[in-house]
């Protein structure tokens, strides 16, 4: 038998053929994620309709928006008819809704460089596994920094207020061989003690290196829900773990007093608490006495929030295997180090979720402040820049900006918390 | 020792701070401003601009009383009230005195414990219908549906107006202002209710003002006023009457610009004299000087000057004088004499 028998044979391979126009690039996307049936198919069509819509209809409110006008009667007739936003109102009063109307306009750049150094301060925390562990230094001067920029007076209050702190760790450490709960006890009245006795030194300097004084009740807008948000998260973390701690302590006294406190505090209305700052507070204080409103509403929302974050922490550590704390009970370890050690890093790490959902909320939660008459974003807004002759009327470039202001703080929080979690990530999966 | 010395030191406070609380002229006084609520915005009666200055026709009012007393118009600490909080504010000494447009009613001036020293403004609960719908009258409304806030005296007027003409209507609730022009606009509501300023400052807001009218119906009073607390009459008296003293130089015809004239020499009419303090002794009968009511007018002009330039026809709220004239002129303005 010779080749010539065989009709056809093949004498080399073919090229390799493009696949099939149906499953590759942009088709393949379109057939799998928008047309892979009918109604999927249906579906696509209905929402890339209503999408296109919105876009039509809003991109000349957008584009035709005038960027500088006095008023909203001037605004309408540069507009002359047409669809248009009026953003002029962000740009002539984006002070007020950022700073409040009463912040001396010269002054701005001080709570803006505390803002900027909020990043600075925050990001050890944060980032703690990638940046050296000296930067937190920084971060542990940052509260004081920041108080003598946003309230300025004499630099003596805050250090002062350092060193009181500085003292009660000393007292800590120093009584901390007698036992842990007496230490802490010892170091907060150290801390009490030395600011009593600062408050007669920082009277005779108060001029000392002084930035001009700006009074709590001249801050406003958007400062003020970063500010709340930012004392208040990170107050009420500590709060919150000493409360789910306490919550499943042995000793009934202690016990009773977080079981009480949590379950008080979750059962009322944040709205309350912030009428009981403002309203209620008012009637106990003797006349002419000026409990900073600032410092009352922190109390309230930081005791809210820690109510909750509680809450969320003694989900994480019910989760952990009762293994887990028979270890450390076996390593000899006492209470202190095994909830530092083994339980908290766990159980924290589980509860993150939790915790942002509540940091989220509760940042969202500071516009409330507008309805004790405090002047946050939502609070100038609604009141003096709604209420002025020459923007009365403006709604949604106003609320949008504020939305977008939100939005963009709350997603930067959501995306960390994302991050951190899978950087923790050791499960077994 | 010291802990001698720190608990005398609370209690002379403490003494000093109960007697201060009698005495709020002393107070202000030796406080160098005074505490003033007001709204936190609302367009014509009280907004700070867009310097953070306070501006309005309420805070006419807080700066006329801070000229008397303090003689200075700018000493006034401007405390923003909302509907909820005004009340404690003024009990609790938060603030000396309320000009807040707040409706003088039976049970506040006597079940809270305040003293509404006057009306700066006699307003109404009136209606907005757009133009389209041909109405004329609100008694026409028959089967309206109606956009009202909720928890409001103007829902129960609302309710007792339709029931007194056997009409019927229905309510479409909103909860502010704000909520409620957007409704309005967008057709949610056939009518818009609320007192007539504000409809008429929200009409002032709209695109289009000419498409909607006010109906001349006004279904109920409210007496808008300045208010201080019970037990200091001194206090209470002073505010009155610097009240009154902006009301009675308008019927005088003093005006912001004549004042300083007419008080440099006594005029010939004996009631101009003693208002402006270059007759007789009525400064010294309420514990200030004789040049008192000359400072609270100078500020901004007497009680008409302060209505055009704030609410009156000429902004964009335009409210005509209506009830709010002097009695001479077919108003209810009516102040007591300087005597």
């Amino acid at each position: 038998m010779s080749h010539d028998n065989v009709a056809f044979h093949r004498e080399h391979m073919l090229p390799e053929a493009p696949p099939p126009v149906t499953e590759t690039g942009v088709i393949k996307w379109l057939r799998e994620n928008l047309f892979s049936s009918v109604a999927n198919g249906l579906l696509t069509v209905v929402t890339a309709y209503v999408v296109i819509s919105i876009v039509v209809a809003a991109a000349p409110w957008f584009f035709n928006g005038i960027w500088d006008s006095p008023s909203l009667t001037a605004c309408r007739e540069m507009l002359d008819g047409r669809t248009g936003a009026c953003f002029a109102v962000l740009t002539e009063r984006w002070n007020q809704l950022l700073f409040g109307f009463k912040y001396p306009d010269e002054l701005y750049w001080r709570p803006t460089l505390a803002f900027v150094l909020l990043f600075a301060a925050i990001a050890p925390v944060l980032f703690i596994k990638f940046l050296p562990r000296i930067l937190l230094i920084f971060t542990g001067l940052y509260p004081f920094i920041a108080y003598w920029l946003i309230w300025g007076g004499s630099i003596m209050v805050p250090i002062m207020a350092l060193l009181g702190v500085l003292f009660g760790v000393l007292v800590y450490r120093r009584t901390l061989t007698v036992s842990a709960g007496v230490a802490v006890l010892a170091g907060i009245a150290g801390a009490m003690v030395f600011w009593w006795a600062a408050g007669f030194l920082t009277g005779s300097t108060a001029g000392f290196m002084a930035l001009e004084p700006v009074a709590s009740r001249d801050m406003g807008g958007f400062m003020i829900n970063l500010m709340l948000g930012v004392v208040c998260v990170s107050l009420s973390l500590p709060f919150g773990i000493a409360l789910a701690l306490g919550r499943q302590s042995n000793m009934p006294i202690i016990k009773w007093i977080c079981v009480i406190f949590i379950e008080f505090i979750r059962g009322v209305p944040l709205i309350t608490l912030l009428f009981v700052a403002n309203v209620v507070l008012a009637y106990f204080l003797p006349p002419g006495t000026n409990f900073d409103l600032i410092l009352r509403v922190i109390i309230m929302i930081t005791m809210f929030a820690s109510a909750y974050i509680a809450e969320v922490i003694r989900g994480g550590l019910a989760a952990l295997p009762r293994g887990q704390y028979e270890a450390a009970d076996s390593l000899g370890l006492d209470y202190a180090q095994s909830m530092q050690f083994i339980i908290l890093p766990q159980a924290l790490k589980i509860s993150i979720p939790g915790i942002v959902n509540v940091a989220v909320g509760l940042f969202k939660d500071t516009t409330l402040v507008s309805v004790i008459s405090m002047f946050d974003i939502v609070g100038m807004i609604r009141g003096p820049i709604l209420a002025s002759a020459e923007w009365n009327g403006v709604y949604w470039e106003l609320f949008g900006f504020a939305a977008l202001l939100f939005f963009i703080t709350c997603y930067g929080i959501s995306q960390y918390s994302q991050w951190l979690e899978r950087q923790l990530q050791t499960d077994h999966r | 020792m010291k802990k001698t010395v720190f608990l005398g030191a609370l209690t002379v406070a403490g003494l000093v701070g109960g007697a201060a609380a009698a005495a709020t002229l002393d107070d202000v006084k030796a406080r160098g401003t005074l505490n003033c609520g007001v709204t936190t915005g609302l367009v014509g009666f009280a907004a700070p601009d867009a310097n953070g200055v306070w501006e309005g026709f309420d805070v006419a009012v807080c700066r006329a009383v801070a000229a008397a007393v303090l003689g200075d118009p700018t000493s006034v600490e401007f405390v923003p009230t909302t509907g909820k909080t005004r009340f404690t504010a003024l009990a609790s000494g938060e603030v000396d005195m309320l000009a807040r447009n707040t409706t003088w009613t039976f049970s506040r001036d006597t079940d809270l414990k305040f003293e509404f020293v006057g009306v700066n403004y006699y307003d109404g609960q009136g209606f907005m219908v757009p133009k389209a719908l041909g109405v004329t009258s609100a008694k026409e409304l028959d089967g309206a549906t109606v956009c009202i806030q909720t928890g409001t005296t103007t829902e129960l007027n609302l309710a007792d107006f339709f029931r007194k003409n056997n009409i019927s209507y229905e309510p479409v609730p909103i909860e502010t202002n704000a909520e409620g022009q957007q409704q309005y606009l967008a057709g949610a509501c056939d009518a818009y209710t609320t007192d007539a300023s504000g409809l008429a400052a929200t009409r002032a807001a709209f695109e289009n003002p000419g498409d909607h009218v006010i109906l001349p119906e006004i279904v109920s009073k409210e007496p808008l006023g300045p208010l201080v607390r019970h037990g200091d009459n001194e206090w209470g008296d002073i505010v009155r009457w610097t009240l009154n003293a902006l009301i009675s130089a308008e019927e005088l015809g003093v005006t912001s610009a004549n004042v300083d004239e007419m008080a440099s020499a006594p005029t010939n009419s004996p009631e101009i004299n003693r208002l402006l303090g270059t007759e007789g002794n009525l400064g010294e009968m309420i514990g200030l000087d004789a040049d008192w009511a000359k400072r609270a007018i100078a500020v901004g002009g007497n009680y008409g000057e302060l209505f055009e330039k704030n609410i009156g026809e000429n902004t964009p709220i335009g409210l005509a004088r209506g009830l709010n004239a002097q009695w001479t002129d077919g108003g209810i303005l009516y102040s007591p004499p300087f005597r």
